[in-house]
């Protein structure tokens, strides 16, 4: 009862926030909607008993991923004004593609109302382990290759997004703070025994 | 199911009173600050003189860099969980090879993490 009155405010608010993603005209609102998504779909995961996924959509998605969508959306600079008048010139192809995964999704409902018996909870395990201690129990040994591939991924991602758009401008002015405590009084300043009436020069 | 719901009840508390104290502040600012509103009060104010054009402009890649920088390490923290969790249910063998399989994947991170601080990555300019 309690499980069902929760999946259905998730849910109702996933779909509305969801929708409101493309509907709101600032798309830094459509953003923030955006995770509003995430943390209603980190819910429902929580309801299926994904509690490890679910926690990892709010690390990932919320903390990480959506911020990135922020920065595109304010480095992008574009003018929505200029940007709605090529709209329906899209609209044919746009529409065929909402089309094909509208399809999509009402076969997949079909297929699993249809399935008489289907678990509802897929994400029991057996044994009375968590989801996260299932996981942990197998990756790091039996799923040893795909987890060592993972870390070379990251890898490979942290390279590749400093060469791509790490660049120093020169002539900047920095602080250098070993030179500045390493500095000798010798170095810095010097006595200058300067006879009266007669200047420096 | 063998999903007891009531474990969450803390979680539920905690986002029930964000939402009543973020709510009950601006419910309160505006039932009991004073508004009269005109049209220089609510317009953008630029010390002196019109606003020129949006706040939105474009920023330094930078910024997208260290939040690129920042999800790598994220990931490799979300990895660390499991791990934590498992190691010690584990028989003694299966639970050192896990160990240092964490640790080469750690190794692997750090590589990476010597080269973005050698290379500046992390620095501001």
């Amino acid at each position: 009862m309690l499980a069902a009155i929760a999946f259905y405010v998730l849910a109702a608010v996933a779909v509305i926030s969801a929708f409101a993603v493309i509907a709101a005209r600032n798309p830094v609102h459509s953003v923030l909607f955006l995770i509003l998504t995430f943390f209603t779909a980190a819910g429902l995961f929580v309801l299926l008993g994904a509690e490890f996924l679910a926690m990892l959509l709010v690390v990932v998605y919320v903390g990480a991923v959506a911020v990135l969508f922020l920065f595109v959306v304010m480095m992008l600079d574009v003018d929505f004004a200029e940007l709605k008048q090529g709209f329906l010139s899209y609209m044919p192809v746009g529409a065929l593609v909402a089309a094909v995964l509208l399809a999509e999704l009402v076969l997949v409902a079909f297929a699993a109302s249809g399935a008489r018996g289907a678990p509802l909870a897929i994400a029991e395990t057996s044994g009375g382990v968590t989801n996260a201690e299932a996981i942990g129990l197998v990756l790091y040994t039996e799923y040893l290759l795909a987890f060592q591939l993972a870390g070379l991924v990251l890898l490979v991602a942290m390279i590749g997004a400093i060469v791509l758009t790490l660049r120093h401008r020169p002539g900047v002015k920095k602080q250098d703070i070993s030179a500045q405590v390493g500095r000798r009084r010798s170095e810095a300043v010097e006595l200058k025994d300067i006879r009266p009436g007669q200047g420096l020069g | 199911m063998g999903l007891d719901l009531t474990d969450y009840l803390p979680i539920v508390i905690f986002f029930a009173i964000a939402l009543v104290m973020g709510a009950g502040f601006l419910i309160a600012a505006w039932v009991v600050a004073p508004k009269s509103p005109d049209k220089e009060k609510v317009s953008a104010y630029e010390c002196g003189f019109n606003a020129f054009d949006d706040a939105r402009m474009k920023f330094d890649v930078r910024f997208y860099l260290v939040s690129i920088l920042f999800i790598i390490f994220d990931l490799e923290v979300a990895f660390l969980f499991p791990w934590a969790i498992t190691l010690t249910d584990m028989p003694t063998e299966t639970a050192q090879f896990a160990f240092w399989s964490m640790m080469a994947f750690l190794g692997v991170l750090t590589v990476g993490f010597i080269y973005e601080w050698k290379k500046g990555a992390l620095e501001w300019e």
